[in-house]
């Protein structure tokens, strides 16, 4: 039986998070009534010229050197000429064959691969189009997004199965967070995705014919697209059938791909030099001070995490995959002296309830500060609260924001530190339980975790077991 | 190099202009004389010859990222030949 | 005197002493246009009760212009007014924002006439190909007034407008200049911003100014020239004042003639009259030289590949959606409704030029050619300035004919495509370059056409042209004589 291996590239579209548009003053806002943030220079109108945002080469620099890219010294821009409505000036003012970076790469791991170098072949900047409606006979044209700054990060052929696409994606999403310099949003359009894929039998160095999928606007979508489409390129080469190379659309609702409905037009872009936008030079210094100024990055943060507190390495990828999380460690980390703790509770408890409620990581701060969470750590420690009765305190103050020792004080949630009340109920249940004290006594321990069990139903979760443990043990005189 | 009604017919697609069958002629003919007279250009040797796409050694002409305010609305589409709901209208893109 | 004789300058006096108001100058001028312009279709777009209002509320105190009015060049955009370069495509075009030319003029209190006939979106060299009907020269209606700024030139040879403003892509200020017997500058690429100039080859375009004499050139290039933040090749350098130059001697000046100006099928009254300006130019102490510009006979080759490629994608934006003319599928049916759109509105809003010119820089730029022609044209490109370079090292400036011949007979190129492009043969070269140059009148053809005679100099040495010219015109009366229509 042939096996067959995936080879897929993805490229992918940022939308870069400037105040302004790429070449002219506009604010790069979204969600705004259509064609409210246009100008003469954005719609294109007769006369009107670019001129490039600083900021944009700025940020895309950044991108490009958090990929480990080698930025070019000498940047320009290239028209690249096709028809289309939401192009302003059917041309869209792109890089053609000097991009802004070029031969980076990112690491990423899944479950079946410990790491792997994912190669990016280029990075360019390219200016966004406008945004069509379609209605029953016509389609409806708004440009507030025609000119928004845009990256385009093109990767090697290095991706074989749709969950490293997946990784490779959240990788990218991670880095691109890190830096700021995007929302990343798929729903929102800000960060896009389209892939190429095709299939080979195992082994064959030749590249199989490719695919083109577009229209994924989820993370999982891609993933879904991408196995849906091995499936069935499999099905036809074992069919002994073509790959025909085309551009086919992910349908999210019907979980398929199909064919795109394209004229049989040659795509002739005509690329030739921008003559409206000068060259741009990064000098040496410049690319090094960038790169001086970026930020802890995941892949260097997980393996800091790991020395610096001895976490799991499982831990140490959830921590660092989202700069949010990881900045609350640290910051937690640094007032307590348990950092196992509270990686435990933040990839536990913490992180169930912010999935389970929509909520964003960045928001966690908010709702629940870091000082707060140790204060809750130190309750345990000094035996104040047990760790059961700690998971309640913790969900109340998730939901209500309050602080720890107030829900405590409120709720009347401190264990019982009165040892005279404490041996009053002890003495009462040995006294109700006789049979089973005989049990404990003849060395069951299963019965003497029944007699704490009871008592701490008396108690109604106040107490805190190992010390109900060893009162009751002292009682009966047993070790 | 000679320039055929093919490639003419090409190029006006990708130039999105119509031509009758009388323009496609004489442009075929015209173009083919003119394009044979820049056939001078092959008797200059260029192959060490940089090109140049601008004539000053203009670089790195900025903008700062600070916005300005937009058009409104009304003058974006004052000149559109059909518009609807504040948004130029075409007809169907397939 | 009638007052459309006079120079800007002189106007400028009037308005200063207050010896006219902008009012009364404004209607003597609208009164001549109704006149003129049935016989010769210089304005295309003019509004005379919107520039009566105009006239009135004029700062004539605080502003250097005081209300002198201006034409202008219809591919030049005016805020709210009717902007077209020519074209049925941009029929109805009224954008909404001015070019930085005309802020600066109006800041200045220039009153904007209207706008004046172009060859369609600068495509020619003789104002025909424009949609709105060709113009007429004013030494000779059955002549073409050369172009594409035809409309400008005509507009100052026959006083109708003191001055006006052009745009120079391959030759489109100074041929027409030359035809119509006025001065003409091109700047150095980058001198003035060309924000709101609607572009043809946005690496050779320069607005400059069409005027009666040497000092109104330099007067206009004082308002108009400098640094614009909205043009990303716009100079920043400092702005002379032009008009500091003007009485500056000549002597010693060393002026370049090159040979390959003076081939056959220049016209023997056009080199009859740039030899009589080179006496002249002696006489006032200049010393001229012969050399050889070697690469100047591939410059209209590699012009006619790289503007109509720019032009091919700066065009590409007519199409229907946004403004301008939009033609429909005839039936609802069509298979592709908005491909159709395209393609009539472009076949139906270009002339055939526009036409001709889009499908070569399309060809040129397509997959297969590119090489062969773009790419070599641009390598082509700079043989041909650094033959200016290396002549510059050398001379202050360089001397040649402007066109080779007097105004053609309306028509007479109409057909020949090839033959028209050969007729920027003298100016195509300093748009390659970059560098500025000059056209001012130095005698007349048998048929009492005007000649003109181009002075070519280092990037942004506007001055020595100026100050050539203007040491010349003040020996010579030929900037002196109007045409009678």
């Amino acid at each position: 039986m042939m096996t067959y291996e995936t080879v897929i590239g993805l490229e992918v579209h940022v939308q870069l998070n400037t105040q302004t548009k790429a070449f002219c003053s506009c604010k790069a806002e979204f969600g705004q009534p259509a064609n409210t943030q246009t100008c003469p220079v954005c719609l294109g109108l007769p006369g009107t010229l670019p001129v490039l945002n600083k900021q944009y080469l700025s940020y895309a620099a950044c991108v490009a050197l958090a990929l480990d890219c080698k930025v070019a010294s000498l940047i320009k821009f290239d028209r690249k000429n096709y028809f289309y409505p939401d192009l302003p000036k059917n041309y869209q003012i792109s890089q053609y064959d000097k991009p802004l970076a070029a031969n980076g790469f990112i690491l990423i791991k899944t479950p079946e691969i410990p790491q792997k170098k994912i190669r990016i072949l280029r990075v360019h900047m390219e200016e966004d189009a406008g945004k069509l409606i379609h209605t029953a006979n016509s389609s409806l044209v708004d440009y507030n997004r025609a000119g928004v700054p845009l990256l385009e990060i093109v990767s090697e052929p290095d991706l074989n199965s749709a969950e490293e696409a997946y990784e490779y994606l959240k990788q990218i999403k991670s880095i691109l967070e890190y830096l700021e310099v995007s929302d990343c949003d798929m729903e929102k359009g800000s960060l896009r995705c389209d892939a190429n894929i095709s299939l080979r039998p195992k082994g064959q160095t030749k590249l199989g014919t490719k695919t083109e999928l577009k229209n994924m606007n989820s993370f999982k979508g891609v993933r879904n697209a991408l196995n849906h489409e091995i499936i069935r390129q499999e099905k036809l080469l074992k069919e002994g059938k073509t790959i025909a190379q085309e551009t086919r659309l992910w349908d999210e609702s019907k979980q398929k791909t199909s064919t795109m409905r394209t004229k049989e037009e040659a795509h002739d872009y005509r690329y030739f030099p921008e003559p409206d936008l000068v060259p741009f030079i990064i000098d040496e210094q410049t690319i090094n001070s960038i790169k001086a100024a970026l930020p802890e990055l995941p892949y260097a943060k997980m393996p800091r995490l790991i020395r610096q507190y001895g976490l799991s390495e499982y831990d140490a990828g959830v921590i660092s995959s989202d700069k949010h999380l990881a900045l609350y460690f640290e910051t937690a980390a640094k007032n307590y002296p348990n950092p196992k703790a509270i990686c435990n509770w933040l990839t536990g408890d913490i992180l169930n309830y912010l999935n389970s409620n929509n909520i964003e990581l960045e928001e966690l701060t908010k709702i629940l500060a870091p000082e707060n969470l140790i204060s809750m750590l130190q309750l345990i420690d000094n035996n104040t609260i047990s760790g059961k009765i700690a998971k309640e305190i913790l969900s109340e103050m998730l939901a209500t924001g309050e602080n720890a020792n107030e829900i405590v004080k409120k709720k009347n949630l401190s264990q019982i530190s009165d040892s005279a009340l404490l041996e009053k109920i002890i003495a009462e249940v040995i006294n109700e339980q006789t049979k089973v004290v005989e049990e404990v006594k003849s060395g069951k321990d299963k019965a003497l975790m029944f007699l704490v069990g009871q008592v701490m139903k008396k108690t109604k979760g106040k107490a805190n077991p190992q010390i109900v443990n060893s009162f009751i043990k002292e009682k009966l005189k047993i070790n | 190099m000679n320039i055929n009604k093919n490639t003419i017919e090409y190029v006006a697609k990708l130039a999105k202009i119509q031509l009758d069958l009388q323009s496609l002629e004489d442009l075929t003919l015209q173009l083919d004389k003119i394009l044979h007279y820049m056939e001078k250009l092959n008797q200059l040797n260029t192959d060490n010859t940089p090109i140049t796409c601008h004539v000053l050694e203009l670089k790195n002409v900025f903008r700062e990222d600070s916005s300005l305010p937009s058009l409104p609305n009304n003058a974006v589409l004052s000149n559109a030949p059909e518009k609807e709901k504040g948004h130029f209208k075409v007809p169907k893109v397939i | 005197m009638e007052i459309t004789a006079f120079t800007a300058s002189q106007l400028l006096e009037l308005l200063s002493n207050k010896k006219i108001s902008p009012k009364e100058l404004l209607s003597a001028y609208l009164k001549h246009i109704e006149n003129i312009n049935r016989k010769t279709n210089i304005f295309i777009h003019i509004d005379p009760e919107e520039l009566i209002k105009t006239s009135k509320n004029i700062d004539t105190e605080k502003t250097l212009l005081k209300g002198l009015p201006i034409a202008i060049k219809d591919n030049i955009c005016v805020k709210n007014q009717l902007t077209t370069c020519g074209s049925h495509i941009l029929k109805g075009f009224k954008p909404p924002y001015n070019a930085t030319v005309i802020d600066k003029l109006q800041q200045q209190g220039a009153i904007i006439m209207g706008k004046v006939n172009m060859d369609e979106f600068a495509f020619g060299s003789s104002c025909e190909s424009s949609y709105y009907g060709p113009t007429r020269n004013p030494w000779n209606t059955e002549c073409a007034p050369g172009g594409s700024s035809g409309g400008s030139a005509a507009a100052v040879a026959a006083g109708i407008a003191p001055w006006s403003l052009g745009s120079d892509t391959g030759g489109s200020i100074r041929q027409p200049a030359s035809l119509c017997g006025v001065a003409g500058l091109k700047p150095t690429y980058g001198r003035i911003s060309r924000y709101g100039l609607i572009a043809f080859a946005s690496s050779l375009d320069q607005i400059g100014p069409l005027t009666r004499d040497v000092r109104d050139s330099a007067l206009l290039m004082n308002i108009i020239s400098g640094y614009d933040s909205k043009d990303s090749t716009s100079a920043n350098m400092p702005v002379p004042n032009y008009l500091n130059c003007l009485n500056q001697d000549i002597k010693g000046i060393k002026i370049a003639i090159p040979r390959e100006y003076f081939i056959s099928g220049t016209d023997e009254d056009v080199k009859a009259g740039v030899l009589k300006a080179i006496d002249v130019l002696k006489k006032l102490g200049a010393q001229l030289e012969e050399i050889s510009l070697p690469h100047t006979e591939y410059a209209v080759a590699a012009y006619y590949i790289i503007a109509p490629s720019e032009a091919s994608s700066n065009l590409a934006r007519f199409d229907g959606v946004q403004y301008g003319l939009r033609e429909t599928a005839r039936t609802s049916d069509a298979e592709n409704p908005l491909i159709e759109m395209y393609s009539k509105t472009r076949a139906n809003g270009f002339g055939i030029e526009a036409k001709r010119r889009i499908i070569l820089g399309t060809y040129a730029l397509s997959s297969g050619y590119y090489d062969a022609y773009y790419l070599k044209a641009l390598k082509v490109r700079t043989k041909i300035a650094e033959d200016f370079k290396t002549a510059f090292k050398k001379f202050d400036c360089i001397l040649t004919p402007t066109s080779p011949t007097g105004a053609f007979k309306l028509g007479e190129k109409l057909n020949d495509p090839l033959a028209m492009y050969l007729s920027d043969i003298f100016t195509i070269s300093a748009n390659l370059a970059g560098i500025p140059a000059l056209s001012v009148p130095c005698g007349f053809t048998k048929e009492n056409l005007p000649v003109g005679l181009q002075l070519m100099a280092r990037p942004f040495e506007e001055e020595t042209l100026l100050k050539i010219a203007y040491a010349y015109e003040q020996s010579t009366e030929w900037h002196k004589k109007m045409p009678e229509l």
